[in-house]
């Protein structure tokens, strides 16, 4: 149950990181109630993602490709796929369900990651 | 090549005698003649080898040339204007000696698969006096569509999603597509149903055939961390081990490397728009960056000599700098 507790305050710590960001990005998704929906950030640089994410049901995801190459986000079923993100592109997903999503790029597909929703 | 790094004066990773020494190994271009399933090479561009190349040349019944990763669209610090760089290479290509029977372009034509990207290259590689193309794709030519795109436009005459064989004066040449359908965590990919064409494909002919296939990732083990395999190459080579003489030539990485195992041998191009790293010299396969008086002897065609009836094949890898 140790662990648990610790993976629950990662997680909280993440959450509160994304509130930040909420505030200060200007490409967070907006609710029905016009709130802003929470968001969180996935930088790749180097042929990598970073980092894996832990996130509430609700959370807008946004890619940013900070490489040279292009690169193009999938799940690894295909739930969402992003168009060919060139320099600088970005790419977001809100994801509703809980559960792991594992993704990668399809065109680099070495490069893997996942999105674990609560 | 970590013996390479020894003033590490940037951070990068890369010191000048380092640098120059990869540059003399991407850059020179080598001379690769293989006989009764030998492999020798020779370094091109001194007065000495040229005329080297020239010995080996006589005798010959066809060449044709490689070319590889233009990258038409990509223009970034690396390289800010590939379609000049392409441009060389067609240039090289009808200045040569010999005129070649035709072209190979062994993928990534474009950089983004668009429409403009390819109009470019198109239009570029037509001023090529060679002859007929054959193409294979790169990832970067089906990025989002499927490959859709290409095989509108280069596809005709192929089958399933590209692949294709040919036989050229005795020489059964077989184009693969390794780059679609890719699995998360994998490397390139052939698939079942290409892996069943080869087998049918290569089934009437004679051991004695001299088989040339090309595709763009390579179809060995060069550095799986970085993608640059292939999962089922294994089962596809399998088909090809009862011929005496097995060529495989591919691209993707943007540098010179050859390798015999058994009766193949093994090949890839440098691009005519930027050079990537050695294996494990980096962070990561990125394009690498080098000085622009420099680029021209890090991108190349290669030109392949085929002796029909002699086992005889040579690569020539020439620096598009040297004309």
């Amino acid at each position: 149950m140790k662990r648990m507790k610790w993976v629950f305050t990662i997680s909280t710590t993440i959450l509160s990181a994304m509130a930040i960001i909420t505030i200060s990005s200007p490409r967070v998704a907006v609710r029905a109630d016009n709130k802003p929906a929470p968001g969180a950030n996935v930088e790749i640089d180097n042929f990598s993602f970073g980092p894996d994410l832990t996130i509430a049901a609700g959370t807008t995801v946004t890619w940013t490709n900070h490489d040279d190459v292009p690169h193009v986000v999938a799940s690894d079923t295909k739930i969402f796929k992003s168009q060919a993100l060139d320099t600088d592109d970005h790419f977001s997903y809100t994801f509703t369900k809980p559960g792991t999503y594992l993704y990668y790029c399809m065109i680099h597909p070495k490069m893997t990651a996942k999105v674990v929703v609560q | 090549m970590g013996n390479l790094i020894r003033d590490n004066l940037n951070k990068d990773g890369v010191d000048r005698r380092g640098f120059l020494q990869c540059m003399a190994w991407a850059g020179t271009g080598m001379l690769y003649v293989m006989k009764g399933g030998i492999l020798s090479s020779l370094p091109i561009g001194s007065a000495v080898t040229e005329a080297a190349q020239m010995s080996k040349m006589k005798g010959v019944d066809f060449s044709f040339i490689q070319i590889s990763d233009s990258h038409i669209g990509f223009n970034k610090e690396a390289n800010p204007d590939v379609t000049a760089t392409l441009q060389v290479a067609v240039d090289r290509i009808n200045n040569a000696a010999a005129r070649p029977d035709f072209l190979l372009h062994t993928g990534d034509i474009s950089q983004l698969s668009k429409p403009s990207e390819f109009d470019t290259a198109e239009q570029v590689l037509k001023g090529a006096k060679a002859g007929k193309i054959f193409y294979v794709p790169g990832e970067h030519d089906v990025l989002t569509d499927d490959g859709k795109q290409y095989m509108d436009r280069f596809g005709q005459d192929t089958q399933g999603k590209g692949y294709y064989s040919f036989d050229h004066k005795g020489v059964h040449f077989i184009g693969l597509v390794n780059v679609l359908d890719l699995k998360a965590g994998g490397l390139g990919s052939l698939g079942q149903e290409q892996l069943e064409w080869i087998e049918r494909d290569v089934k009437h002919l004679k051991s004695s055939t001299p088989i040339i296939v090309f595709a763009h990732i390579p179809l060995w083990s060069i550095y799986p961390d970085w993608g640059w395999d292939t999962d089922d190459s294994a089962q596809a080579l399998g088909y090809l081990k009862r011929f005496g003489s097995v060529s495989v030539l591919n691209g993707h990485i943007h540098q010179v490397m050859q390798k015999v195992e058994g009766n193949i041998t093994f090949h890839t191009a440098l691009s005519t728009a930027f050079p990537q790293p050695a294996p494990g010299t980096a962070p990561s396969p990125g394009p690498m960056k080098v000085p622009a008086d420099q680029l021209r002897n890090m991108l190349d065609i290669a030109h392949v000599n085929f002796a029909q009836g002699k086992h005889s094949l040579a690569v020539v890898d020439s620096p598009l700098a040297s004309t």
